[in-house]
């Protein structure tokens, strides 16, 4: 679509920011990268997410979308002509919608928790974390990807967060491809594709970055 | 003819949420009550990942998690449609029916639940959010426009839930002083038809949260 402004208000560390980059990459678009200081937010970033104040934000032609799953399916209803991210079968799409979810509510909460309590809530983070991987393999199955013979959106939504396990494994103490080996295998074979090698960042940058955090927040 | 049926649970808004989108579209169903205190097999069969109602059952597949159920009830039934076709607006609505789950509904169960210290924190950010809500009413009828849609489904918590736990506690939370444009919308959505048969009966429903919830003054 010529003519199109788009400009994507991220933070490279960021999971949620890293899902809509896979997004704009499968779909080609052409799209101007803007870095925020989210210790410091700026006028646009306020302006065009009053409510939450949050990254990502996408900005097209002026128009801000937020919140990053509503960001993804924007862009593969916008762009629907090219690499299709949900099915087009409503049962299937409800299926995508409610694993996406899981993500959601599982994936950052568990992680999270791995990386700022210790002793026994870490433990019970550990595990949570762990079954919830177990049920995302479990839904994998022999599939390629999650969306079937292409990169879907339950990928998108899921990817981003290998690029933090590091961090949690070192923090956690603990081995994820040991529980979840399929899993593992699945996200290193999704890094062959150029969308999501490009739209992740490298673990020890990561890593480096949450040890920042927890000195931050005093839990290091 | 396609065969439907709902798990739900009679004073659930997630499981009214569904019903009012059926019966919005006309779709005819078989309504199944869930005891949630003692779940059924074809309940924990259906949904093993969450437990929780409501469930769609379409002929044999299931969906779960009210807001993909109604994604799909809106992507199988085409009549009256809750969502809007362009994609931004889409996007908008998608946004507000998740600041009502993800911030709206939590901050008001958290003040129903909350101890006497930490209420008046919990209350503070309760109207913060439901007037970030109300903003977004402007001067339309419901959230959907003349009718209602989406968002106006999934508030119906705010629509009519809030007001029973207010008489069932003597709480005033949401009034026409604090909340003009909010109570206008809320008697317009009591009012209307599809809203009116798909609430839960309100003696009853009070009965059932008056004891459930904290007994001290919730005058504010």
């Amino acid at each position: 679509m010529a003519g199109d402004q788009v400009t994507l208000l991220d933070y490279w560390s960021s999971p949620f920011g890293m899902r809509v980059r896979i997004a704009l990459a499968e779909k080609g678009v052409k799209y101007e990268y803007s870095e925020q200081d989210l210790r410091n937010k700026s006028d646009l970033l306020l302006q065009m997410n009053p409510v939450h104040k949050k990254i990502p934000v996408l900005v097209h032609d002026g128009k801000p979308v937020c919140e990053s799953l509503i960001i993804v399916q924007y862009i593969d209803e916008v762009w629907k002509d090219k690499a299709p991210l949900l099915p087009s079968d409503p049962y299937q799409r409800a299926q995508s919608r409610f694993w996406a979810d899981f993500v959601d509510k599982k994936m950052y909460e568990f992680g999270r928790k791995i990386w700022t309590t210790k002793g026994e809530d870490q433990e019970a983070a550990k595990k949570d974390f762990i079954d919830s991987l177990k049920l995302l393999e479990g839904e994998l199955g022999d599939k390629p990807y999650f969306g079937g013979e292409t990169l879907g959106y339950v990928d998108v939504a899921l990817l981003p967060f290998y690029c933090w396990f590091y961090a949690y494994e070192t923090i956690g103490n603990f081995n994820i491809e040991a529980d979840c080996p399929k899993l593992i295998a699945y996200c290193k074979r999704c890094l062959q594709k150029e969308s999501v090698s490009k739209s992740l960042k490298d673990p020890h940058k990561v890593y480096d970055f949450v040890v920042m955090l927890r000195k931050m927040l005093g839990l290091e | 003819m396609a065969e439907v049926k709902l798990l739900g649970a009679w004073g659930s808004p997630f499981s009214r949420r569904v019903e009012m989108a059926l019966k919005f579209k006309g779709v005819e169903y078989e309504y199944i009550e869930e005891d949630l205190a003692n779940k059924s097999p074809l309940l924990l069969k259906h949904n093993p990942i969450h437990k929780k109602v409501p469930v769609l059952l379409h002929n044999g597949k299931t969906v779960a998690e009210s807001l993909v159920i109604l994604e799909y009830i809106d992507e199988t039934w085409k009549s009256n449609p809750i969502l809007p076709e362009d994609p931004y607006d889409k996007a908008m609505a998608r946004f507000w029916a998740k600041f009502i789950d993800e911030k709206c509904m939590p901050a008001i169960w958290q003040i129903m639940w909350s101890k006497e210290n930490e209420r008046e924190k919990a209350i503070e950010e309760a109207i913060q959010h439901l007037k970030t809500l109300e903003n977004e009413l402007k001067d339309k009828k419901f959230f959907g426009g003349e009718t209602i849609g989406l968002v106006d489904i999934v508030a119906n918590f705010i629509g009519f839930w809030l007001g029973a736990a207010q008489e069932a506690t003597g709480m005033e939370l949401v009034n026409k002083e604090r909340f003009p444009v909010l109570c206008k919308w809320i008697d317009e959505y009591v009012n209307c038809s599809v809203v009116k048969e798909n609430l839960p009966p309100k003696d009853k429903l009070i009965a059932f949260l008056r004891p459930r919830l904290s007994a001290s003054s919730w005058k504010y």
